[in-house]
């Protein structure tokens, strides 16, 4: 049981952040994913919960106690790497009882964790062998099976799925995912891939350049990005992003389409852009229906089969290019002319000098 | 450019046998893709039609002429790798312009300068014809990689895997356009992927490899809708497909332990055999005939995974958007009864109507 608390926590190199001051407060059972493309920081956030890495700035408080200089030991968490750090000459059970043995427990009370948790893994067929004998999902399982026999406080796992291939990735992916339904053990994990990510996570923290751009749950970050960052590396393809001029309750964008601003939209927008008129529609793929009578237009720039529906490459003007997701029926030769309107209550604006979205909550 | 057709290839290595009488054809123009997991046999069948690498037999013919002895040069194909292999120190110009000044070809430097950029136009890179190629990320580097084929003007395009080392933003980014280009200056290619969207999504046609056979050949909503075994029900399609354990009673099929029972349809089915339906016909449906517990919601943004279990049986399905079912909910669901796949105890679809 933990609750994970983060005060304005920071790490520099240097005059260099490689994390930026930063507040998070992890439940008792929540699984909370860090995510951000590469040297974002999420990796180096975790490794400081753990105690691996050493703040520079900041206190990190466990179950309401401060654990910001105790050694990794100290802190009751588990972590589970990327690359497994097995024991190549010890068998899986050897490598599964080794934290047990290493905290000096008795061989019966061992044994008897080390059963149950090869039942929740499924591995129990695999205890003689080495992990060099292993395929990559088992190995990634025994390095599991390693962390949850010493019933930490909490798990933190960087990256664990990343060495596999797609296939094993998205089928671990639920089995981690059921582990924690049925332990409710606190996790944060870490990530670059935002469909784990939204997947798996009670909530995401999504990370770029060093600094928190949004924590929310996967319904929040998707339907309602804090910035065009979490727009664009949320969702695949991310969200359409085109730029336009407010003006006579309607955005104007290049090539004359015309947009017809929905009323809930007029006065946030109005207030929001403080007398500039660019702004930038957002709208997610499933969000635009081609119709005959959409008051958008463009050219099929390409048809995209993806199995149970279709992609629409639309060029709506000089190389500006939006995905459109469609019915499997819905396919165009190149340049076609195409007309397409978007679901005013899922239609997203943002504000081009700070990326920020416009909310419409606030200007209530 | 250029019809290529391959007749019966086979080729062994000392330790195995890498191809087994393979054979396709594809037309002028068209985007033709070879997909399969490691191991298939992608990369050889790539690098024989390249004269890369001799078939032990078997032939291959280029617009109805035999090419078998042709040297590779002479095959006038141009190789894009997953690795981009530019020349660090050049430019991108230079790195362009380098296939045409070699010695075989001596383009006079006009013309050079007029393929180059029509060339980095399409590719959207005119704006880094200065740059040293070091300098360039990933999705450039790749950019002028395919650059570098296209100013050749080649009778084919032979391109492995060119998009596997980049990001999921990129890779996106880069298959759109490199369709796209395909498409607009009707070039004929031949591309190795072991990514089943890669090919849906780019292929004209599709040829599935597995252990150095052609498993099935065709489009990709023949591929899709109508895999021939279950090896390519499997391979294509994610979440993967239901396959399940099914038996056929009266007139009905059923689904031990399920609950699952739907009409036998007008196919000569075996008594026990193996039923598909894809993640997206099993439908959430207050009205539904079907029964099932939610094990696991994973919200994808677009689509939502549900893990169901209809009694012992876990379901897989992929409903729209941020689906509201939530983990331990009972729900009702129909199946897509037209969509369904079934399979014999060979693991062939079962294409055949009863009599």
């Amino acid at each position: 049981m933990a609750t994970i608390q983060l005060s304005k926590v920071e790490k520099k190199f240097g005059d260099l952040h490689a994390v930026k001051p930063l507040d998070l407060t992890i439940n008792d059972g929540e699984f909370v994913v860090l995510l951000g493309p590469s040297g974002c920081g999420k990796t180096t956030t975790l490794r400081m919960i753990s105690g691996l890495e050493a703040v520079t700035g900041g206190r990190i408080l466990l179950n309401g106690k401060e654990v910001t200089w105790k050694h990794p030991s100290e802190r009751d968490m588990a972590f589970v790497f990327q690359f497994y750090a097995l024991y190549s000459h010890l068998s899986v059970r050897q490598n599964i009882a080794f934290p047990l043995q290493a905290q000096g427990m008795k061989r019966e009370a061992i044994d008897k964790r080390v059963n149950e948790v090869v039942d929740i893994l499924r591995i129990r067929h695999l205890l003689r062998l080495r992990p060099g004998k292993l395929a990559g999902g088992d190995q990634q399982r025994v390095a599991l099976a390693r962390a949850l026999v010493r019933r930490p406080a909490a798990f933190l796992m960087d990256e664990p799925l990343g060495a596999l291939d797609a296939e094993l990735r998205e089928s671990m992916r639920a089995e981690i995912k059921n582990l924690h339904i049925a332990q409710h053990a606190t996790t944060v994990y870490v990530t670059h891939d935002q469909i784990e990510a939204m997947a798996m996570g009670d909530r995401i923290v999504v990370m770029s350049k060093a600094e928190v751009q949004q924590v929310g749950t996967p319904v929040d970050v998707y339907y309602n990005p804090s910035n065009l960052f979490v727009a664009r590396f949320i969702g695949s393809p991310g969200m359409n992003l085109v730029k336009g001029k407010f003006s006579g309750g309607a955005v104007r964008m290049a090539g004359n389409d015309r947009y017809e601003v929905p009323p809930a939209w007029q006065k946030p927008l109005a207030d929001s852009l403080d007398g500039r008129d660019e702004v930038i529609l957002g709208f997610r793929p499933e969000a635009a229906r081609v119709t005959p009578d959409g008051s958008m237009a463009g050219e099929v720039y390409a048809t995209d089969m993806h199995g149970g529906h279709t992609v629409l490459h639309v060029n709506i003007c000089e190389g500006e290019i939006v995905h459109i997701r469609s019915d499997r029926q819905n396919t165009y030769p190149m340049g076609t002319p195409i007309r397409f309107a978007i679901d005013p209550e899922m239609v997203r604006f943002f504000n081009p000098r700070t990326e920020a979205a416009v909310r419409r909550e606030a200007a209530r | 450019m250029s019809q290529v057709e391959l007749k019966n290839i086979t080729k062994r290595f000392p330790t195995v046998t890498a191809l087994q009488d393979v054979s396709f054809s594809f037309e002028h123009g068209e985007f033709f893709v070879l997909l399969g997991p490691t191991g298939a046999g992608k990369t050889t069948t790539l690098r024989i039609v390249a004269g890369l690498e001799k078939q032990d037999s078997g032939t291959i013919s280029m617009d109805g002429q035999n090419i078998d002895t042709r040297t590779p040069a002479e095959r006038d194909v141009a190789f894009v790798f997953q690795q981009y292999s530019l020349y660090p120190t050049m430019t991108v110009y230079d790195n362009l312009a380098f296939p045409l000044r070699s010695p075989l070809r001596k383009t006079p430097e006009p013309e050079i300068k007029i393929r180059v950029e029509s060339a980095t136009e399409k590719l959207r890179i005119s704006h880094l014809l200065k740059r040293k190629t070091a300098q360039l990320s990933g999705g450039e580097m790749q950019r002028v990689a395919i650059g570098r084929a296209i100013v050749r003007e080649p009778r084919l395009f032979l391109m492995d895997e060119p998009l596997s080392n980049l990001d999921a933003k990129l890779r996106e980014a880069l298959r759109v356009e490199l369709k796209h280009l395909q498409k607009t200056q009707g070039s004929t290619t031949l591309f190795v992927t072991h990514d089943q969207i890669e090919a849906l999504t780019m292929a004209d046609r599709i040829a599935v490899l597995n252990e150095g056979e052609v498993v099935q050949q065709g489009t990709p909503d023949d591929i899709y809708d109508r895999p021939a075994t279950t090896f390519v029900a499997q391979l294509v399609g994610t979440p993967k497909i239901n396959l399940l354990a099914a038996s056929r009673q009266e007139g009905t099929v059923h689904v031990k332990g399920s609950g699952l029972c739907v009409p036998a349809p007008r196919l000569a089915l075996p008594e026990t055999f193996l039923m598909g339906i894809r993640p997206e016909d099993i439908r959430p449906d207050p009205n539904g005939t079907f029964g099932a517990v939610v094990s696991l919601t994973e919200p994808l943004g677009v689509e939502t995974i549900l893990h169901l279990k209809a009694g012992e049986l876990p379901l897989l399905s992929l409903v729209p958007g941020m689906a509201s079912q939530r983990v331990g909910d009972q729900i009702r669901f129909t199946i897509v009864q037209e969509k369904l796949h079934f399979f014999g105890p060979d693991n062939r679809r079962i294409a055949e109507e009863r009599t």
